[in-house]
């Protein structure tokens, strides 16, 4: 097997999950998105420690699931904070700081 | 002798042919789900793609043999990750019957920026990696391998770790909390 074919994968999630972030208006799906771009990250960490027979790899990859469930809490916890504000998830209208 | 060795690599081949196999289909399942999930109009069923996703990268990881890696996404994503996506839909009280306003109207500029990302990245990484082969036996890690490495290299970044945890576990309830 190529080393390749893992790096393409990521690269592949990697970029649906951008578009996601920058396409979508509900902050739960960007939050999704979010979890997507962590776990191609994750497959290039895992697929490098394979490629150089060292278990380091896949040491950092529990680290950003660690992370990202960390991310995910925080991020939530700060959607409900602004649904429960403005009435609304819609990443676009949280534009208070907005000159 | 030889034809017992010729036998031998005859099954490693099949076996690579396996993984292969196996590896293409987890990585279409988790192309499609990805894609489906960015651009349905419905917050659960995005959720419910996530899932896919999530599923087929733990198969890459089973055959990368990161075992304890993929046992754990199941875990933490699977089961603890969704859960919380899913109770935030409901909290949030998104409709359930599907969403026309979900994407922005300039959402072409981000299938712009993804192209873009995705034609660079894939330029780079054909350049630097072209046909260099993962090494041929990838006999399963061992969790024991890996809790060894994580106790005795990487004590500082665990303990770092488990600290980042409880800040954002008391910051979690603190930013949501009702006062």
């Amino acid at each position: 097997m190529f080393l390749n074919q893992f790096l393409f994968l990521a690269a592949a999630l990697f970029c649906i999950g951008i578009y996601g972030v920058l396409a979508r208006r509900n902050g739960v799906l960007v939050l999704m998105s979010i979890e997507l771009i962590l776990n191609s990250v994750n497959i290039n960490l895992v697929a490098f420690g394979a490629f150089h027979g060292h278990i380091g790899g896949q040491v950092f990859a529990l680290f950003v699931i660690a992370v990202a469930a960390a991310e995910v809490g925080v991020g939530l916890a700060i959607v409900l904070l602004i649904y429960r504000n403005r009435r609304s998830i819609d990443v676009a209208e949280a534009n208070l700081l907005k000159g | 002798m030889i034809g017992l060795l010729a036998q031998e690599a005859a099954l490693t081949d099949t076996g690579e042919w396996i993984a292969n196999g196996f590896f293409y289909a987890m990585a279409a399942v988790a192309i499609l789900g990805g894609l489906k999930m960015v651009t349905t109009a419905n917050v659960v069923h995005a959720a419910l793609y996530l899932l896919v996703v999530l599923s087929a990268v733990a198969g890459t990881y089973v055959i990368l043999g990161a075992e304890f890696v993929a046992v754990t996404q199941v875990l933490i994503y699977l089961g603890a990750i969704m859960v919380l996506l899913l109770f935030g839909v409901m909290l949030t009280r998104a409709k359930l019957g599907g969403e026309e306003d979900l994407d922005h109207e300039q959402r072409w500029i981000g299938a712009l920026v993804a192209a873009g990302m995705l034609a660079v990245m894939s330029y780079s990484i054909w350049e630097a990696f072209d046909t260099q082969k993962l090494p041929g036996d990838r006999t399963p890690q061992l969790t024991q391998q890996v809790s060894d490495e994580i106790f005795s290299t990487y004590i500082v970044p665990f303990e770092a770790l488990s600290v980042l945890l409880l800040a954002a576990l008391i910051g979690a309830v603190v930013v949501a909390r009702r006062d």
